[in-house]
């Protein structure tokens, strides 16, 4: 396929890349400080816990449904985490641990979706709350803080020049993207999203699919808050405030359609460097963190207007 | 109305329909499944617009743009299902969105709109309590809050579609008893059903359309049901059907006393390979119903189903397709197709695992599959990565059949399989279907139109109300017979 039938095929994708590159051009001539090696560094670094929630959200909504507890369950599990890490537990067994905590509260989320009928809103926003409470309640409301060098290598440490994090969320988009290209589980996930009742008269398992879907996202949300934890060098019972939100965001500027089955796991990574990018350039250029709310808000505002009138024009 | 045309993508839908009917008159409208009866209220009801044709009412040309200016010309229609809001009470159901004003704008005056509520349904002579819940009402009570909001913006016409087929007798003859004093009061009423008996208890004068065309009207005092039986069918057989072929060959499926409460009633009968079976009935008959729970869409309540000879059980769809089934849904947008999505996704979706080695999948061997079915089924495209939501009806239409034929399906149920396509594109579907009976497969081909029926089925099973109410031979069966069978009324001597 020759470049611009691939740009007309993907135009939403490049339509997101080009008003990166575009964000990106504009901040390094604002601002000296933006195209600097130890700030793209920064910027990655900070756009991480995002982008890793962001490619479990991004599965959620292409199968139609929403996560809103993400952010809780990123809390839960980093406390159980945390409590591993000084119980002594060794470092792999602790993150298993995190890990299948997070996924057990996605298949909580799933089981209720699929086989109680529940509206993924209702069902994720109790969870919401259930998962928020639980952190705080084995941790008496108070942070859990001090590991081992071992275990904040995860944060600190760096391969070829790139710090870990990043190297993390490298990973995770790529068998992301891989999955839901390259196997059954993720065209499922699609035709889902794009047309449950003709998925199910074709044989598509949709129960197991969305117990799975809302699985991995919880176990997504999990693997976000081993990076968190590592950084901080502490979890806390309030992490991931609204990270839910952060998350639908990115996913949505990166393309993904809120109705299901249309969007891409590397729109998401896109999305998601958009926001870290803007954060990190209006902090540069000294905007206040309100101003930055405001902006953010209308930004995301204008990708989904866009694509709705792209969408328009085209009937 | 006069010369009313109607098209859409690849259908004439309407043809220049004429329809002239009076005041004080019980006019019913008469015709199979898709010969436009519901289109052409619906462009009364300023629901579609017409491409051609004029409307007059009172000698005076309307426009009928969209359903208010119908509504102001004094058309009221009420549809099959119903258009109320459950949780409202009967009072606003029959105000909504014409409340009167209460002593601030935005406030209503509830006492003057429950008042006007009971004397609106006292007229029509029903004892409603005009507080009470919609969704606490019966079929036949929210029928007449129906009848009672058309009445209430001074309707001079008013459409029924399909009125009595939630009723019981009794309600049925009170409805009659309403719709006689409307017709004493000059308002003439539009009447659509299918249930021979009750047009000419009701009716004065009946129109008969087929394929979007009037092709009669008369007093119904003077004529039989034969007569209305033969102008509904009318049409000589001119498609061409290809010719059958098939060898029959042992059984493929057996269905034994399958009932589903309400819907489905002691449902027998058995598919051999090669052969194709038609199912033929009116809308609502349990057609669909049926298909869906042999494929294990809806749940059974008693009946067992054998496939090549075994006994089966089949809870889900996703099992059905394992034991060798294939359905073709009625309703392709809905249940056929992932519309925002691909054709290579579209035909590869019922069986990845023949494209998955070790857990990958590869597009390249689904797109090389897909490419040999378009190829064969003529899809016309740009290309495999057309979203399927930009085909034509026909073409859409053949993506589904290309998802089941990628899979060696040995049961296909075909529902409706060329509703909504152009001509070339039915053809070829005839034809393929023949071809698929000749590879051994055995087909159970639902359709509303008896010539598709008569001219492909070696066999034809007519269901009347969820029950198997005939079976004919093919090639042994007039079109006559089968729509006395389907109407569930003996044919005559």
């Amino acid at each position: 396929m020759t470049l611009p039938r691939f740009l007309v095929a993907n135009a939403r994708q490049a339509g997101t890349v080009a008003v990166f590159l575009v964000l990106c051009l504009v901040l390094s001539v604002l601002t000296p400080h933006f195209l600097t090696t130890s700030n793209l560094l920064n910027v990655a670094q900070q756009t991480v816990i995002n982008a890793v929630i962001a490619v479990g959200l991004t599965y959620v909504i292409l199968s139609g449904g929403i996560d809103l507890s993400v952010g809780s369950v990123l809390a839960l599990a980093g406390v159980v985490l945390a409590l591993a890490l000084q119980a002594g537990w060794p470092v792999p067994l602790a993150i298993g641990a995190c890990l299948v905590v997070g996924a057990a509260c996605g298949t909580v989320n799933g089981l209720l979706v699929a086989f109680g009928r529940l509206p993924p809103f209702i069902a994720t926003l109790g969870l919401m709350s259930v998962a928020r409470g639980g952190a705080l309640l084995v941790t008496d409301g108070r942070p859990v803080s001090g590991f081992d060098a071992s275990f904040r290598w995860l944060a600190t440490g760096e391969v070829l020049g790139i710090p870990v994090p990043v190297w993390c969320m490298l990973a995770v988009y790529g068998v992301a993207h891989f999955v839901l290209k390259r196997t059954k589980f993720g065209r499922y996930v699609v035709a889902i999203g794009g047309n449950e009742e003709a998925s199910l008269l074709s044989g598509v398992p949709v129960a197991a699919c969305k117990v799975g879907i809302y699985a991995l996202g919880g176990g997504l949300a999990a693997a976000a808050s081993v990076l968190l934890t590592a950084r901080l060098n502490s979890a806390q019972p309030i992490a991931g405030l609204s990270y839910e939100l952060d998350a639908i965001a990115a996913t949505v500027i990166g393309g993904t359609s809120l109705m299901g089955g249309q969007g891409s796991v590397f729109g998401t990574l896109v999305g998601a460097l958009i926001m870290g990018v803007l954060r990190n350039g209006l902090n540069l250029l000294g905007v206040s963190s309100y101003v930055q709310q405001v902006v953010i808000g209308a930004v995301i505002i204008a990708a989904v207007l866009l694509d709705t009138v792209f969408k328009g024009s085209k009937r | 109305m006069r010369g009313i045309a109607k098209r859409y993508p690849g259908v004439v839908a309407l043809d220049g329909v004429d329809l002239e009917v009076r005041r004080g008159e019980v006019h019913v409208l008469l015709g199979e499944n898709g010969a436009g009866k519901s289109t052409l209220m619906k462009v009364l009801a300023g629901a579609v617009r017409r491409d051609a044709g004029e409307v007059r009412i009172d000698g005076e040309a309307v426009a009928l743009g969209d359903p208010r200016a119908a509504q102001r010309a004094g058309v009221s229609i009420i549809y099959q299902e119903f258009n109320l809001v459950p949780h409202l009470s009967v009072a606003d159901n029959l105000y909504l969105g014409r409340e009167p004003r209460g002593a601030w704008p935005g406030l209503i005056d509830q006492k003057t709109m429950v008042r006007d509520a009971s004397r609106q349904l006292a007229a029509l002579g029903v004892s409603i309590d005009p507080q009470a819940r919609v969704a606490d009402l019966g079929v036949a009570e929210q029928q007449m809050v129906e009848v009672a909001k058309a009445l209430s913006i001074d309707a001079r016409i008013l459409v029924m579609d399909e009125p009595t087929s939630a009723l019981t007798e009794q309600e049925i003859e009170r409805l009659f008893t309403v719709i006689r004093s409307l017709r004493a009061r000059g308002v003439a009423v539009i009447y659509i059903s299918h249930r021979m008996e009750e047009l000419f208890q009701i009716g004065d004068r009946v129109t008969v359309m087929r394929d979007g065309r009037h092709v009669g009207t008369r007093v119904l005092a003077d004529c039989t049901m034969d007569e209305l039986v033969r102008l509904m069918v009318g049409r000589a057989l001119t498609e061409q059907f290809p010719a059958r072929t098939a060898r029959q060959g042992e059984e493929a499926l057996r269905v034994e006393g399958l009932c589903r409460r309400g819907v489905l009633h002691d449902i027998s009968f058995s598919l051999r390979r090669g052969e194709v079976v038609g199912l033929a009935g009116l809308m609502g008959s349990g057609r669909t119903e049926l298909a869906r729970a042999i494929f294990g869409a809806d749940p059974i309540d008693a009946g067992r189903i054998w496939l090549r000879g075994r006994a089966v059980t089949i809870r889900s769809p996703r099992q059905a397709i394992r034991e060798g089934l294939g359905f073709l849904t009625e309703d392709r947008k809905r249940q056929g197709l992932v519309l925002c999505r691909d054709i290579e996704e579209n035909t590869s979706l019922a069986h990845l695992d023949r494209f998955t080695r070790a857990g990958v999948l590869s597009p390249r061997r689904a797109a090389e599959t897909a490419g040999r079915l378009t190829t064969e089924l003529r899809v016309k495209t740009p290309g495999l990565g057309q979203r399927v939501v930009n085909l034509s009806g026909g073409n859409q239409q053949k993506v589904v059949l290309a998802k089941w034929l990628c899979r060696e399906a040995d049961v296909l149920i075909f529902d409706e399989p060329t509703r909504g396509i152009d001509v070339g594109a039915k053809a070829e579907i005839y034809q393929l279907i023949q071809r698929l009976a000749g590879e051994g497969r055995a087909i159970l081909m639902i359709s509303s139109e008896l010539p598709e029926i008569l001219g492909l089925s070696d066999r034809i099973l007519v269901m009347h109300r969820g029950h198997l109410a005939g079976e004919f031979r093919g090639g042994e069966v007039t079109p006559e017979q089968l729509l006395h069978c389907a109407l569930g009324s003996p044919p005559a001597p």
